[in-house]
């Protein structure tokens, strides 16, 4: 397998532009006779799926909820990053580029950053003319606020909605193009396999949630933007339908997967109440700016209301450890600091899985008046799900995992390892190294969609003749029904006693405590064995009443599971792997001193991409070596 | 404090949509009054399928509040009894040991019902695509700050914006009626000067859209904005009225542009 | 066609006529309602005159029936029909929609914001109706007067009223005719758009003190007539 990033060369402010310029184009009259299929309608699919159809080409988009609109990029709330310099702070595209690699712990391609920076400025004029409610000061001037730890204001923000906006915008754009008959949609569809003829995308295959029809679709390109995978872990904080499957047919049919490791734990959600929790709440970062986090210096004091503990028995330990960034120390960081007070015993609430957010020091400093018109709306929301009231008690918060990085590997036009099929969004690896900040997701997913895809599927289809797609009844068409249909056939038939949950759930403690916050060797090597075991007993074991011939939402989620009890075993190879600490990936046995992740430049500092080769067969792991000619090699630090 | 309920469910089940439905009484025992509305149906469901049955078939994704994907009828209220919340952020400490819950879906002709407590709720796309949305295709719009919007409108927008699509409003109006859905996005639009241009135009789309899709019409009953968990107002119904009859009054038919050559 | 299989019924052919459109209908009704509404108050005016006892009334009566050399009163008839007529029929029309846009009901319900004025605006409305004709019948052609004497609306008035079942129909029908205007008037200021958040409560307060007005004096005249105030 070969890893060609396609990287153009020269001076990296140029690149992008020079690239765009090379790329060959597509004669605007043979437009129309190709057809491009987007799977997925999140920030990423609905962008891209709307964008290709106003330039000509015949579209059709695909996703599991029952409208593009509800796809899990409407869940953000904290923001969106671009380099506008608005408030005249010192920002520039450079900064943000800056800001990006350093923030990815040096493990992000260069250039891809760079030209995230550069379009980054489009999207807001784009979203802006597209109706998105970003917030305005009284002089109708757009407002920003600083976000993750940045030092300039740059994140452009709807209230607490801005990925609901940012995708309102994009599924309107696409809205229109399906009512203009350009784009055809299928929602309650799912992508089951991807049909490759002669190493090449040429198709997908999609079961119809309703009628339990597996059907295949031909194209001229495929586009998979279909999210991340972080319910590897069971409770997330992605919503619950969100899967890895699209991605894993692709890695299965010959597409690299990179990174697998890189998962992001974000430090301040609503901790886990019980067995029965379906899913973790974030809440947002922001409330950090004013909260303090403490726990109790005493294990004996954990069952004690907070308002028994005096003030010289608590340890605000990210105060204590991060003098210089305090409450405000970036994600991976509170978010392992969190659990070692936790591993010590000194954790809160009934699980002892806890930590507190204290906002009294805030409400006497500003009034609670102050504090309930900057998170009013967060406060309503943590009382609604815990029956608190955060003005009076400290809020309880805990990690959950939130954001994966690594995902399919792609080059520079966003081409995975097999042509014609393009990645986008978070279920690509490409440009947030081995961490994420906040408020840059949504900043790729549409530069991506609106920006990228656009011009660099256009030269991959300069290169394709038009009117040569393959027919509907290619042997490669339906023998990728079939192994659709022997799959569900297959799940049907266990006939076991356990739900798909239960096994789903299982996988979760598993990924959670060997694979989570910190890693090392020898948990990797356990959590190896125990998934295979699981998997084993999920296919010998798994009840799946009634049939694949009809709405089966128990059978939508043993194939999500089946997928995952694979993704996580590639995810803990690869950690195992990856011999040092970087980003989201802390290995307990590289750290400094002071508990801080130590990164193997020497040795790590590459792409892993790992390769499929066959059923029961180990994945190779190939690398792409990282360069760093702009931003200088240098270890985060927080202190 | 956690306490624990045994309660009885009433729920609507229905294998597709040309089956005839029927209610279906389930006990959900030792239910955590930590669990959301959800959780407590995926207890149920567990148990359902362990014992090989058919689970209870319902729409959620994000379960958060914020996708409008979840839709049920909680004793005889969309999304349950608490004001401003929707199904998946509804919790159990919101009932009593021993309570009956009916669980039924929404209820309207043109969201015909697929499964159990799923409908089709794909007519608010369509009413989306015949006009609720600004023409500017992707490419390179002036500045973002070239446009002030005082922050008055920006907020006004952005409260109808607030939207999620869920349906409830109709499940809940008595004549199953989609306007507050409809003014929403009429709204959000409406009250940005990016929205101006298309503005009589896209009323005007929207309503003949809702009206092809038999939605009921709207008598002023306000049960959408009592149901409704993102608090979109029936002032935002008015302001639509406002500029349907305004786009009726000054319509006039498209003129072929002409100037080829 | 799946149900999932998004398409787009319908759009082909999206007719712009304001009649056949919901909400012009609904505009349609608030028009009619308005007209229907002045004339409710303006007549439940002129009938004060009553009170100031049979000259008056007759006089005014009169002065109805030859305003414009006799025109005015039937231009002022033809408005009034032609209201009524596309009142009904909007209102028919739309109920008939809002049934088929609801073809199963829920087992359970809760009502949160519904009134019971908006809730029973159809039935009020056909009583009105009914309400209309027997009234027209009674009191402008004395079809079903005991004692009609034409050109003597003072006398008609009184010894109508002095049939006591008269009486009690004439006082259901302004009850409904309360809760039909109570929510009407109310409606109609949504219905053609006069909604802003600094006047919403006094939407409210305009409809209610109106209905209780116009209904509290239609009511007093067959009680007045029956306790012998008008004799
Ligand atoms: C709670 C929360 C808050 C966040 N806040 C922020 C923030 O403030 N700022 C920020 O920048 N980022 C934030 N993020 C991250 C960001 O929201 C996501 O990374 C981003 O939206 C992903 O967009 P996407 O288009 O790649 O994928 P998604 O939005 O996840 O869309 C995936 C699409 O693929 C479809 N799909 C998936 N699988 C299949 C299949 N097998 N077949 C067919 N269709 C399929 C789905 O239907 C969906 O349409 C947040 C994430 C979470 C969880
Ligand atoms: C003749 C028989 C009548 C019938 C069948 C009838 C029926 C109706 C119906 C079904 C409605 C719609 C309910 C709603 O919008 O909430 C309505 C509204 C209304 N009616 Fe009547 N009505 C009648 C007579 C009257 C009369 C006599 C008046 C005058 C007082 C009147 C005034 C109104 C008003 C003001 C509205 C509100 C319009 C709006 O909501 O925009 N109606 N009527
Ligand atoms: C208790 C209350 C009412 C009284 C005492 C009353 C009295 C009268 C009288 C005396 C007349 C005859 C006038 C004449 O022909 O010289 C009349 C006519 C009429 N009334 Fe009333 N009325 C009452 C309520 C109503 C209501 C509620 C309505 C409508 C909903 C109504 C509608 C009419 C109409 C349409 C006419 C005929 C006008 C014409 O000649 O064209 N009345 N009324
Ligand atoms: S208006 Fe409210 S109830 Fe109706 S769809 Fe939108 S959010 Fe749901
Ligand atoms: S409940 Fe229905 S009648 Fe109108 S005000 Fe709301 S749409
Ligand atoms: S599941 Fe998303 S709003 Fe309820």
């Amino acid at each position: 397998m070969e890893l060609n990033s396609r990287i153009p060369d020269g001076p990296i402010e140029k690149s992008w532009d020079k690239h765009r310029f090379d790329l060959k184009l597509v004669n605007p009259a043979n437009k129309r006779k190709y057809k491009i299929l987007v799977v997925g309608s999140g920030l990423a699919g609905a962008s891209a799926a709307a964008t290709l159809a106003e330039l000509g080409y015949e579209v059709e988009c695909f996703a599991y909820q029952d409208s593009p609109r509800r796809a899990h990029s409407i869940a953000a709330q904290g923001g969106i990053n671009a380099a506008k310099n608005y408030q005249n702070d010192g920002d520039s595209i450079y900064r943000l580029f800056y800001d990006t690699v350093k923030g990815g712990d040096f493990r992000a391609r260069e250039a891809n950053v760079y030209r995230l920076a550069q379009v980054s400025v489009n999207i807001i004029d784009q979203c802006v003319a597209q109706g998105v409610p970003f917030a305005r000061e009284y002089g109708g001037m757009l407002d920003n606020r600083s976000f993750g730890g940045a030092q300039v204001s740059r994140t452009f923000y709807a209230r607490g909605q801005t990925g609901q906006q940012l995708l309102l915008g994009a599924y309107q754009a696409l809205e229109r193009q399906i009512g203009l008959g350009k784009v055809k949609m299928f929602n309650r569809h799912e992508m089951q396999e991807l049909i490759v003829v002669d190493g090449v995308a040429k198709g997908i295959v999609v079961r119809d949630m309703v009628t339990g029809k597996v059907s295949s679709h031909v194209a001229d390109a495929v586009c998979l933007a279909t999210g991340g995978y972080g319910n590897v872990f069971f409770l997330s904080t992605n919503a619950k339908g969100c899967n890895a499957t699209a991605a894993w047919r692709a890695y299965k049919k010959g597409a690299a997967f990179a990174n697998p490791c890189y998962t992001q734990i974000h430090p301040t959600c609503i901790p886990v109440t019980g067995d029965h929790q379906s899913k973790l709440t974030l809440m947002s970062e922001s409330l950090r700016n004013d909260g303090r986090i403490w726990v109790p210096k005493k294990k004996e004091d954990c069952g004690k209301p907070a308002s028994q503990i005096p003030e010289e028995d608590r340890d605000y330990y990210l105060e204590r450890k991060y003098p210089s960034f305090g409450n405000l120390a970036p994600r991976d960081v509170s978010s392992r600091a969190a659990k070692q007070v936790c591993d010590e015993g000194r954790g809160i609430g009934s699980t002892g899985r806890g930590v507190y957010l204290d906002f009294s020091a805030a409400i006497e400093r500003l009034g609670a008046k102050k504090i309930e018109e900057k998170y009013g709306n967060l406060f309503e929301m943590y009382e609604r799900i815990t029956d608190d009231n955060p003005y009076k008690t400290p809020m309880r918060i805990y990690p959950a995992s939130h954001y994966t990085m690594g995902g399919l590997w792609v080059d520079y036009n966003l081409m995975s390892t097999i042509p014609g099929l393009f990645v986008l969004g978070e279920a690509n690896f490409s440009d947030h190294g081995a961490n994420r900040l906040g408020a840059s997701a949504l900043m790729q997913g549409l530069a991506d969609g609106y920006f990228v895809i656009p011009y660099t599927i256009g030269g991959y289809l300069a290169g394709v003749k038009p009117g040569t797609r393959i027919s509907a009844d290619d042997p490669a068409v339906k023998a990728a029904e079939q192994a659709v249909e022997a799959r569900t056939n297959r799940l049907v038939g266990i006939g076991g006693k356990q739900t798909p949950t239960h096994f789903h759930r299982e996988l979760g403690k598993v990924m959670w405590e060997y694979c989570g916050m910190g890693r090392n060797e020898a948990g990797l090597k356990k959590a190896l064995e125990i998934i295979p075991q699981i998997r084993e007993e999920f296919w010998k074991d798994v009840r799946i009443p009634g049939s694949g011939q009809e709405l089966n939402q128990s059978l939508e989620m043993a194939g999500r599971v089946a997928d995952f009890l694979e993704v996580g075993e590639l995810m803990c190879l690869d950690a195992l792997e990856r011999r040092e600490s970087c980003g989201g990936h802390f290995r307990e046995e590289w750290q400094t001193e002071e508990g801080e992740a130590k990164r193997d430049d020497e040795n790590f500092c590459h792409v892993a991409a790992w390769e499929h080769k066959g059923e029961g067969a180990k994945p190779v792991r190939h690398v792409e070596p990282l360069k760093f000619d702009n931003v200088h090699l240098a270890t985060r630090s927080y202190k | 404090m956690e306490k624990h309920l045994n309660l009885t469910l009433q729920v609507w089940r229905q294998k597709d949509a040309m089956s005839e439905g029927e209610f279906v009484e389930y006990q959900a025992k030792h239910i955590s009054t930590e669990m959301s509305f959800l959780e407590m149906l995926d207890v149920v469901n567990e148990e359902i399928i362990r014992k090989g049955e058919d689970p209870i078939a319902f729409d959620h994704d994000c379960r958060e509040g914020i996708c409008g994907m979840c839709s049920m009828v909680i004793n005889g209220r969309p999304h349950g009894p608490k004001e401003r919340t929707t199904t998946c952020q509804l919790h159990m400490r919101s009932f009593d040991d021993g309570d009956t819950i009916t669980i039924e879906p929404w209820r309207a002709k043109p969201f015909p019902v697929i499964r159990d407590l799923i409908v089709d709720r794909g007519a608010f796309d369509r009413i989306i695509a015949s006009g609720g949305f600004i023409s500017v295709p992707t490419g390179a719009p002036q500045d973002a700050n070239a446009l002030p919007v005082s922050k008055q409108n920006s907020d006004l927008a952005m409260d109808a914006a607030a939207c999620i699509g869920c349906g409830a409003c109709v499940a809940a109006c008595p004549n199953a009626s989609a306007m507050l859905f409809l003014s929403a996005k009429v709204s959000h639009l409406g009250y940005l000067p990016q929205g101006q241009p298309e503005r009589y135009g896209r009323v005007r789309n929207m309503v003949s859209q809702m009206d092809a899709e038999a939605f009921g019409t709207c008598t002023n009953h306000g049960e959408c904005e009592a149901a409704c968990p993102k608090g979109i107002t029936l002032e935002t119904i008015a302001r639509m009225n406002r500029d349907y009859i305004k786009a009726s009054l000054t319509y006039r038919p498209e003129i072929a542009s002409g100037g080829a050559g | 066609m799946s149900v999932a299989e998004q398409t787009l019924a319908g759009a082909g052919e999206r007719s712009p006529g304001f009649m056949d459109s919901s909400v012009g209908r609904k505009v349609v009704m608030a028009i009619t309602g308005i007209v229907l509404w002045g004339f409710v108050t303006v007549h439940m005016l002129g009938n004060l005159t009553a009170y100031m006892g049979a000259e008056a009334m007759n006089h005014y009566a009169e002065f109805l029936h030859t305003m414009i050399h006799g025109m005015g009163i039937w231009v002022f008839r033809a408005v009034l029909l032609t209201a009524v007529l596309l009142h009904i029929w909007a209102a028919t029309s739309l109920t008939l929609s809002n049934h088929a846009a609801r073809p199963v009901g829920y087992r359970k319900q809760q009502r949160q914001s519904a009134t019971w004025a908006s809730r029973s605006m159809r039935w009020t409305g056909v009583l009105l109706g009914i309400f209309i004709v027997f009234h027209l019948l009674h009191l402008t052609f004395g079809t079903v007067h005991p004692d009609f004497i034409k050109g003597d609306a003072y006398h008609n008035f009184v010894t109508g009223f002095q049939v006591p079942w008269v009486s009690a129909f004439y006082i259901v029908a302004q009850l409904c005719l309360g809760l039909h205007m109570w929510h009407g008037v109310w409606s109609f200021t949504q219905t053609l758009g006069w909604a802003h958040p600094r006047y919403n409560a006094l939407r409210r307060n305009f409809a209610t003190v109106l209905t209780v007005l116009v209904v509290g004096v239609n009511i007093s005249y067959p009680i007045a007539v029956l306790t012998g105030i008008i004799h």
